[in-house]
């Protein structure tokens, strides 16, 4: 069932927290959910809740009808009569049975998942402070603004913030992520949910939402399905299937008066074989199967959509907003090359960032000694008795003093002066390599020996592998990325060529991101963002599809209408992705049902008249053995073929990224071209089957 | 033969020709645009709407355009019930004619209003010259009128972006009429006189013939309305025998310009549609399966007329070409128009809703005449009536776009306006209505006593007698299969009830879809939209039309015309 891994992002870098983009233990097939499903397609047969798909309930009302009349007529009937009868009625309940199943399949995984939930959920008790006193509490009767203690090993009461301390926090129920993350107060990582564990040490938390509407509370809702509503592309579609009902319903019932004028009157058996043979069942029975399996699919991915609606909004977006931090680049500068002045040493410039960059523990001072070991051969060397000189805002330059060398790195001024300052001087070919790495979206740092410049390490931020090829896929789907960044209009300019992307956002407040989401929109656009901090919020509220990372503040995850629990934002291309797929597996479905009704006309026609005008076997280009098996065939056929789509459908049509024709073209080939002829065969093959096992 | 096939190639070089030339000059006419002639009509178009108190400016919501349509409709209507009720107390009746039935002319009204001119009488000794000129040709006129304006309405929908409005109703009326129709009416009628139709206002000739018995030569102004009669895909003849009397189309030139007549604006209208989405290729491609349509219906038609009856050969009757036959199924056709030029001329008047014939439809080859049937189901789009022809295949466009668009992962959106629940059901109702109406009355037709007995062939081919009778009501194409004597009380009204569904029930849908994708905002085309101007997309429109009506339509086309095929039981 993981076959949607076709949809892989690009490999999440180790180091990054939260972005092991591990999928949750998805629930396959078992043996204990499919007996379930069983059960649960036999409850669905129920009319209050078959009424909710209309070509079903067709179906069901079929099924009754001819049920009746196998009853009725049972005595009167030959032997090969009530054997075909039987045959159609079996089969038509079948097909009822097979919808149900596929649905309860669908949600089975959910609610499996939901389960799993509920035990997180169990009844835990909260130390509440009350003035100078700390009450326990039942869960369950917490109120919001309620401050809780929780302390080491204890399961956080509910959903909140911390407003005081920084603990660890194992948040795997939830997440399915083992690695603990860190929660703060203050900030835009102060958010907690009910359910996860407290590993160290003593944090207090503000209870934000009311027990029994925490996130979980909700996460369960979602993954069981519980409060799954029709979808408006879902409701359209329900209303052509309806449409296309109803009028082979007039073909049939007017096909009675034109048996009877041509002396051939149908008995019903066969005249509701036929209409439900004619109606799309094959989309009608799959429907809902493929958008639960779509949410479940989101689910998997660790991500949370709070309805239908934004799931397939994401399908229909045209742009998206990324933010370059943490989406499109790694987040943090690296340095990329030593830039040697004039008569100076690669290497020896190379050892001289290494020594300077010791005592820097930030993770560009890490990149330049890793760059340093890893491409200029350099080994760390023994530097006791030196002294570190670490960054401060006064200098802007870190380094080492050590055997009487001061060597320095820092931004260029200040280098400059300080040298400067020992009667040094800046050597000419300084000031073009600091302007041409700058300009190129890099940041520039110096690095001098004593009096003596060495040369410039080139700092830039590195675009995440694979995420231009990404783009390209964007592009190819007709969607248009955006690059947002705080970043000055010269090195976004630089990081948005490196990554391909189409556009970008420099030196952007919240303001300006809340404004271009709005000139998308009126331009006609369908804008999807992610967003984690609180002034991300009204953003991603205005977003059509606004994915709030788990990590994030409250407010954010209150106003956007997906959560990542990985809080990788990069999964919005996957999100996006899995929203066609959606459609495009309606779609596909849709087409088939309708091609395949052609064949069955083929079948079903010439047997109804061949009696009364036996040159219509000319149409009975299936040379079916006799009308019985060709009707029964039909029928049969058109109950298995459910079943047999019902991996489709939980799967999801394959999915490539490319324009609009291409995809058009190999579906309709697939699925119109292959609905029209898979059923000349399918029912063929039923025939000689059934004749070989004796229907007459 | 080869003169045959001339006539086919020329025909379709004649609509080459034209449909650029005139679907442009109509886009202008209904942008408002400067456009040829405004010298001439501008002045005459404000002396009208001064007449008429009509500001042109002043645009109405879909509503209030439907609301207009409807009150024009029913005034007409009464209008023209009066007229047939009081002809024999009205001038123009040299030949001192009654005034028509109660029945009969609430039929004729209701048919000619609704542009099917479907006809229970013959002209020539029914309907004064004053009801013919001053009633049903005047209908001809805005009943056409009426169709484009309810395209009009619809391509304004689709290509305005958030606007509430879709144009005047009265103004876009009176600007077809009097820019688009006329014009064209008038040299057609000159070509039809030039080249023998009679125009005349005279009494009918009483002649001995050669043999010595006495022939009355009707007069009456044949030439003008056999022109709109075309023009305006109506297809009320002035006599009973329609195109194949010699009053009414004398030569084979004016045979030709016939047939051009009744395709030019339906085909056109699809370049107007490209032109007005500011995109040539949309309307390439509407043009596209309007024109494959059309050509395989008449390329079906021709050769099997051509090739003959199988059951008659059988009988040891000879249908090969000689030198006094043209060969093939000669039967209800005219010599001088020969199996070919008949069976285009039909197919072309079944694909536009027109409904004039130059040949007997009820003795043409089982399969000839299941095709010209199945041109009426397909819903009148390849390429339709006046109007009516376009906005089907647009609806057509808009199911073909949702089903589609699903295909590519995206809301169906055409034209830049997403399609969503409200306009599905619209398409739903359109599309189930006509359905309905022909398959509910032709199944109690043929069950109910009463109603069997207008059949003159029973078996097969007397079903697809009754089912031909309803298709053609309801997609108010107006030619009748003949073999049914459709003069009856059940007759009469359930028609009647077909062709009043077949043209309001639709064009309010119509009309209300506009309204909906009108108010819509544009989505911008992506490489992830659906390509809607593309011969794939020409191939889908086509597709969908023939699979969901082949569909609907399957069991009796297989219980008549293919059966009487196949067992050559009449």
């Amino acid at each position: 069932m993981n076959s949607a891994s076709t949809l892989d992002a690009p490999e999440a870098p180790q180091h990054e927290p939260g972005t092991g983009a591990t999928k949750r233990r998805s629930a396959t097939f078992n043996s204990t959910m499919v007996k379930r499903a069983l059960i649960d397609a036999v409850l669905k047969l129920s009319p209050r809740h078959m009424a909710s798909n209309p070509v079903m309930f067709v179906v069901e009302i079929g099924s009754l009808l001819t049920t009746f009349y196998l009853i009725r007529d049972f005595g009167s009937s030959t032997s090969s009569e009530n054997t075909f009868a039987l045959g159609v009625v079996i089969w038509l309940w079948f097909t009822v049975l097979f919808a149900n199943f596929a649905e309860a399949v669908a949600e089975g995984r959910g609610k499996a998942q939901a389960d799993s939930l509920r035990k997180t959920r169990a009844e835990t008790v909260a130390f509440v402070q009350r003035g100078d006193d700390v009450v326990e509490v039942p869960s369950s009767q917490l109120q919001l603004g309620d401050l809780c203690v929780v302390t080491p090993g204890q399961l956080i009461p509910g959903d909140g913030d911390i407003v005081e301390g920084i603990a660890t926090v194992d948040e795997s129920a939830i997440t399915g992520e083992s690695a603990p993350v860190i929660r703060e107060s203050g900030g835009d990582r102060s958010s907690v949910t009910g359910g996860t564990r407290v590993l160290s040490p003593r944090i207090v938390v503000r209870i934000t939402s009311k027990p029994g509407e925490t996130f979980l509370d909700r996460m369960i809702a979602l993954v069981e399905g519980a409060s799954r509503q029709k979808t408006p592309n879902e409701i359209a579609l329900d209303i052509l299937l309806a449409g296309l009902t109803i009028v082979f319903m007039f073909t049939v019932v007017s096909l009675q008066p034109f048996s009877i004028y041509s002396g051939a009157s149908q008995s019903i058996i066969v005249l509701v074989a036929l209409l439900v043979c004619l109606i799309p069942t094959t989309i009608g029975a799959l429907l809902s199967a493929i958008g639960i399996a779509g949410m479940d699919r989101l689910v998997q991915r660790n991500v949370l959509a709070m309805s239908g609606r934004a799931v397939e909004a994401a399908g229909d977006v045209s742009t998206l907003l990324l933010d370059k931090t943490g989406t499109i680049t790694f987040g943090n500068r690296r340095a990329h090359i030593f830039v040697p002045m004039p008569d100076v040493d690669q290497h020896e410039l190379a050892r001289a960032a290494l020594l300077s960059s010791l005592a820097d523990e930030t993770p560009e001072g890490r990149s330049i000694v890793e760059l340093a070991e890893s491409h200029y051969g350099q080994v760390l060397p023994d530097v006791q008795g030196g002294e570190l000189v670490p960054f401060t805002a006064q200098t802007r330059m870190s380094g080492l003093d050590i055997d009487g060398r001061s060597i320095r790195k820092g931004a260029a001024d200040s280098v400059r002066r300080w040298v400067e300052d020992q009667g040094g001087s800046a050597p000419v070919d300084l000031a073009p390599v600091v302007e041409a790495i700058s300009k190129g979206g890099g940041t520039p740092l110096v690095v001098a020996d004593g009096p003596r410049i060495l040369g410039v390490v080139h700092l830039k931020d590195v675009v995440k592998p694979g995420i231009a090829e990404k783009f390209v896929e964007m592009r190819k789907m007709g969607i248009r990325t955006v690059m947002i960044t705080g970043d000055n209009p010269l090195t976004a300019a630089a990081i948005a060529a490196e990554a391909g992307v189409d556009d970008f956002l420099a030196e952007a407040t919240p303001e300006d991101k809340m404004a271009l989401i709005k000139a998308e929109q009126a331009g006609g656009h369908l804008v999807a963002m992610t967003g984690d901090g609180t002034n991300d919020a009204p953003a991603l509220a205005q977003a059509d599809v606004g994915v709030a990372m788990n990590s994030g503040t409250q407010a954010a995850k209150e106003a956007g209408n997906m959560v990542d629990l990985d809080s990788n934002p990069t999964k919005l291309i996957d999100i996006v992705e899995i929203g066609k797929q959606l459609l495009i597996t309606r779609g596909s479905l849709t087409t088939f049902s309708i091609t395949n009704d052609i064949a069955k006309f083929f079948a079903i026609i010439p047997a109804m008249f061949v009696g009364v005008f036996p040159a219509l076997h000319t149409l009975n280009i299936m040379h079916l053995s006799t009308p019985h098996s060709a009707i029964l065939s039909a029928v049969i056929f058109n109950a298995l073929i459910i079943v047999a789509l019902i991996p489709l459908a939980l799967r999801g049509v394959k999915f490539r990224a490319a324009g609009a024709v291409s995809v058009l073209r190999r579906n309709l080939l697939i699925y119109g071209l292959g609905g029209f002829i898979i059923p000349f065969i399918g029912i063929k093959l039923i025939d000689m089957i059934i004749t070989a096992l004796g229907v007459k | 033969m080869t003169q045959n096939i001339v006539e086919v190639i020329v025909l379709v070089v004649l609509l080459g020709i034209s449909t650029p030339l005139l679907g442009n000059y109509m886009a202008k006419i209904f942008e408002n645009k400067k456009a040829p002639g405004d010298r001439v009509f501008g002045p005459v178009e404000r002396l009208v709407y001064r007449l008429t108190g009509v500001s042109p400016e002043r645009e109405q919501r879909w509503t209030t355009y439907a609301i207009s349509l409807l009150a024009f409709s029913m005034v007409s209507a009464l209008v023209l019930y009066g007229m047939q009720r009081l002809q024999a107390h009205l001038p123009m009746n040299p030949d001192h004619l009654s005034s028509v039935p109660a029945p009969l002319s609430f039929n004729t009204a209701v048919s000619f209003l609704t542009n099917t001119n479907w006809q229970n009488y013959a002209g020539e000794d029914t309907m004064t010259q004053f009801t013919q000129m001053a009633g049903l040709v005047v209908q001809m006129f805005v009943s056409a009128a009426v169709g484009i304006t309810v395209v009009v309405a619809l391509m304004r929908g689709l290509t305005r972006a958030k606007s509430i409005t879709l144009g005047n109703f009265w103004a876009d009326l009176t600007r077809i009429v009097l820019r688009v129709l006329m014009p064209m009416a008038v040299i057609a009628t000159i070509i039809l006189i030039a080249q023998g139709a009679e125009q005349n206002l005279h009494a009918t000739h009483m002649i001995t013939t050669v043999t010595g018995q006495s022939q009355g030569i009707p007069g009456g102004p044949v030439a003008s309305q056999e022109a709109i009669k075309q023009l305006g895909t109506n297809g009320g003849g002035y006599f009973n025998a329609n195109a194949g009397h010699p009053f009414e189309s004398p030569s084979g030139l004016t045979n030709l310009l016939l047939n051009w007549l009744l395709l030019s604006i339906p085909f056109a209208l699809a370049w107007t549609f490209g032109k007005m989405a500011r995109d040539r290729k949309q309307g390439l491609a509407i043009l596209g399966a309007m024109g494959g349509l059309f050509l395989i219906g008449a390329l079906l038609v021709m050769p099997l007329e051509a090739h003959g009856n199988v059951h008659v050969t059988q009988a040891h009757v000879s249908q090969a070409i000689t030198s006094t036959s043209p060969g093939g199924n000669m039967e209800g056709k005219e010599v001088r128009n020969g199996p070919i030029i008949s069976g285009l001329f039909n197919s072309s008047s079944t694909s536009t809703s027109t409904g004039s014939i130059n040949s007997a439809n009820d003795s043409y080859t089982a399969l000839g005449g299941g095709v010209i049937l199945f041109n009426m189901m397909l819903g009148e789009i390849s390429p339709g009536g006046t109007g009516s022809g376009l906005y089907g295949m647009l609806i057509i466009a808009i199911l073909a776009v949702f089903i589609a668009g699903l295909m590519v992962g995206r809301t169906p959106e055409y034209l830049g306006k997403k399609i969503q629940a409200a306009e599905m059901k619209l398409v739903v109702i359109y599309i189930l209505l006509v359905p309905f109406v022909i398959l509910t009355f032709t199944a109690i037709s043929v069950v109910m006593h009463s109603s069997l007995a207008s059949i003159y062939n029973p078996g097969p081919h007397g079903l697809t007698e009754v089912t031909y009778a309803f298709t053609s009501a309801s997609n108010n194409n107006g030619s009748a299969f003949a073999g049914l004597s459709g003069n009856t009380d059940w007759y009469n009204t359930t028609l009647g009830l077909c062709m009043l569904v077949g043209r309001f029930a639709l064009m309010v849908p119509v009309l209300a879809i506009a309204g909906s994708l009108g108010r819509k905002q544009r989505v911008p085309a992506s490489a992830g939209t659906l390509p809607t101007g593309t011969p794939l997309f020409s191939l889908l429109l086509a597709g969908i039309a023939v699979i969901v009506v082949g569909l609907t339509y399957f069991p009796v086309l297989a219980l008549g015309p293919i059966v009487e095929h196949l067992v050559g039981k009449f």
